[in-house]
């Protein structure tokens, strides 16, 4: 109510009341979901403190004592941990590979989709490519160890059937990648299809119309009207995964993983997990964590202002 | 208009690469259904391809008498129920006030919430505060923490723009407030983004589970996916072998198989019919502010 004592004039401070009279339900309901951004998201950010400080169980993170090399010790000592490197490296190739096969399938689906003539199969054709999204990761690495398993699996046995040798898809490092790779699109490929779906239909079909009776064939149409009607939607989706080329999933390469590949499989949220949780270097990992924030944004920062430079949108 | 011989032809391969991904998608399934409906001589000797050989139910018999597996599934059940209730409850209020443009100071809580979704603490950090409020090794830990994603905030938030806004100026001027307008105009409206929210929710939790694996130490709290990856990775066996004492060569396998199954079908049963629905709720979360 001091705001309204403030407020000056006697008009203002009425149409002030009149204003909270009528909306104050609105910030009621905005409390709860406000304090749940305070406790869980704003709150863990004084402990990024920790990685510039040493941890002690019995202090407060505002009392712990700065650590060595004007703090800055545990980012010294990340980037002399072998294990971290291998993981920046890991994670540096893993996301860079997704983006060079996983970004564009989704939209050769999309324009494949689109073509297909039979609303029926077409329907039945997306309900299927959409189950892989709905499996987890543990599930997604159970099928595969089953189905790409050296001597009983499916995939294997047809090889040998076949008269080929047998391929350790997932316990030698260079197949571990291709079949880290490859199940990534498995599982995405069809879900992310629906957004540029939406895209291709908000195209105006009078388009397509006038080019075929230029005489334009499917290639002609794809690459003249259907692509470039979705343009907006590959380079806000690409911003959006250049922003990505350091985060680090968790659930997948910790489910695919196995102690044959941890020299491609780890990466940087798994050695978080394993330096922090596990063998509970609070300030290595903390630091690790928040190198890993601070380059996303800056990535998807630059991402999004390449974008507008080129005449794009951009995300934001 | 009358398709000429050289598109129709196009048709056919652009069918057949369709065809190629439903096999794709489906034949994975397929092999794990039939491995865990198989005898587990069979599985030894590498019979089984796409359908079960020696056909029996023992490995879905063996995994429902294991109960510390069964009780993962109801206790991950319950989360799911509770956790996705509390999610689309706090999801509603959350992008409902956002939507009013004169809401004053919106554009700084927009900005508060939406920072959130670029730049977080980190895993230490939310461990430390989760060990700071004594939630770690309680079930709060799998229900609370994650329990609101801003992203689904935004596609609510898109969808209740999608509303025509003199719905909601006639209900005021008869004198609703806003917590009327949300529940007797908004919500009855929303069902579609309702549903696909419930979806990613329920999806979320029942599939995540590097909650339970980095905040959860109790065993019997575990959620099934941790559960299951334990149990794929060996670490943990179904109870019922172990205990008789005896193991038949490839039963393991079959198990494994047939507890692949038990966390995937309920969720292959549900999305289907919510298809129409998540498709509208999917795109709606492209559209930006």
């Amino acid at each position: 109510m001091k705001t309204v004592a403030l407020a000056g004039s006697p008009g203002r401070g009425k149409k002030f009341i009149a204003y909270i009279k009528r909306y104050w339900t609105l910030y009621l309901l905005l409390l709860l979901p406000l304090t749940y951004f305070i406790i869980f998201k704003y709150i863990p950010m004084q402990y990024i403190q920790i990685a510039f400080k040493k941890y002690s169980i019995v202090k407060s993170v505002w009392e712990m004592p700065w650590a060595a090399n004007n703090g800055l010790e545990y980012f010294i000592k990340a980037f002399s941990n072998k294990d971290f490197i291998n993981a920046l490296r890991n994670t540096i190739m893993l996301n860079f590979l997704d983006l060079i096969f996983g970004f564009p399938a989704p939209i050769i689906l999309a324009l494949l989709l689109n073509e297909l003539p039979f609303p029926r199969y077409k329907r039945v054709t997306q309900t299927v490519a959409y189950m892989p999204h709905f499996l987890s990761w543990v599930i997604i690495a159970g099928l595969a160890r089953q189905l790409f398993a050296p001597t009983s699996g499916l995939v294997n046995n047809f090889l040998t059937k076949i008269g080929l040798d047998t391929i350790p898809f997932l316990n030698e490092p260079k197949w571990w990648v291709v079949t880290y790779v490859f199940l990534g699109i498995w599982q995405s490929v069809g879900w992310n299809t629906i957004i540029y779906l939406a895209a291709i239909t908000a195209i105006n079909p009078e388009l397509y119309e006038a080019a075929e009776m230029d005489g334009a064939g499917r290639f002609r149409k794809m690459w003249h009207i259907t692509l470039p009607g979705i343009r907006t939607t590959i380079v806000t989706l690409l911003i959006l995964s250049l922003g990505r080329i350091l985060g680090s999933e968790f659930d997948r390469p910790f489910a695919l993983m196995n102690h044959m590949v941890n020299d491609v499989a780890n990466v940087i949220s798994i050695f978080v997990y394993k330096y922090g949780i596990q063998a509970l270097q609070f300030s290595l990992a903390t630091a690790v964590g928040l190198f890993q924030s601070v380059v996303c944004v800056i990535f998807l920062f630059m991402a999004n202002a390449l974008a507008k430079r080129f005449g794009e949108r951009g995300v934001w | 208009m009358i398709k000429s011989k050289k598109s129709k032809v196009g048709d056919l391969v652009v069918a057949f690469f369709c065809f190629l991904l439903i096999l794709v998608c489906l034949l994975p399934m397929l092999n794990v259904l039939s491995r865990s409906l198989s005898a587990s001589e069979a599985l030894i000797k590498n019979k089984v391809w796409l359908w079960p050989v020696g056909l029996n139910l023992d490995a879905y018999k063996l995994v429902l008498n294991d109960t510390k597996y069964t009780w993962s599934l109801v206790w991950t059940a319950i989360l799911t129920v509770i956790g996705t209730c509390l999610s689309l409850f706090m999801t509603t209020i959350c992008a409902y006030p956002l939507t009013y443009d004169k809401l004053k100071g919106r554009r700084i809580i927009n900005t508060i919430i939406i920072f959130t979704m670029y730049f977080s603490a980190g895993t230490i950090p939310m461990y430390l505060l989760l060990k700071e409020l004594d939630f770690l090794n309680r079930p709060v830990v799998l229900v609370v923490p994650y329990c609101l994603s801003v992203f689904n905030m935004i596609i609510m938030r898109s969808f209740f723009y999608g509303i025509p806004e003199s719905l909601r100026e006639s209900a005021e001027l008869d004198g609703a407030g806003p917590v009327r307008v949300l529940v007797s105009i908004y919500l009855p409206m929303s069902t579609p983004v309702i549903a696909t929210l419930a979806l990613f929710y329920a999806v979320g939790r029942w599939n995540g589970f590097s909650d339970s694996l980095m905040f959860m130490k109790k065993r019997e709290y575990y959620v099934i996916q941790h559960l299951l990856y334990l149990i794929i990775n060996s670490m943990s066996n179904i109870e019922v072998t172990t205990q008789e004492g005896f193991s038949p060569p490839g039963l393991s396998e079959t198990l494994k198989s047939a507890t692949v199954m038990f966390a995937t079908v309920p969720i292959l049963f549900v999305y289907p019919w919510l298809q129409r629905y998540f498709i509208t709720g999917a795109t709606l979360g492209a559209i930006k502010e």
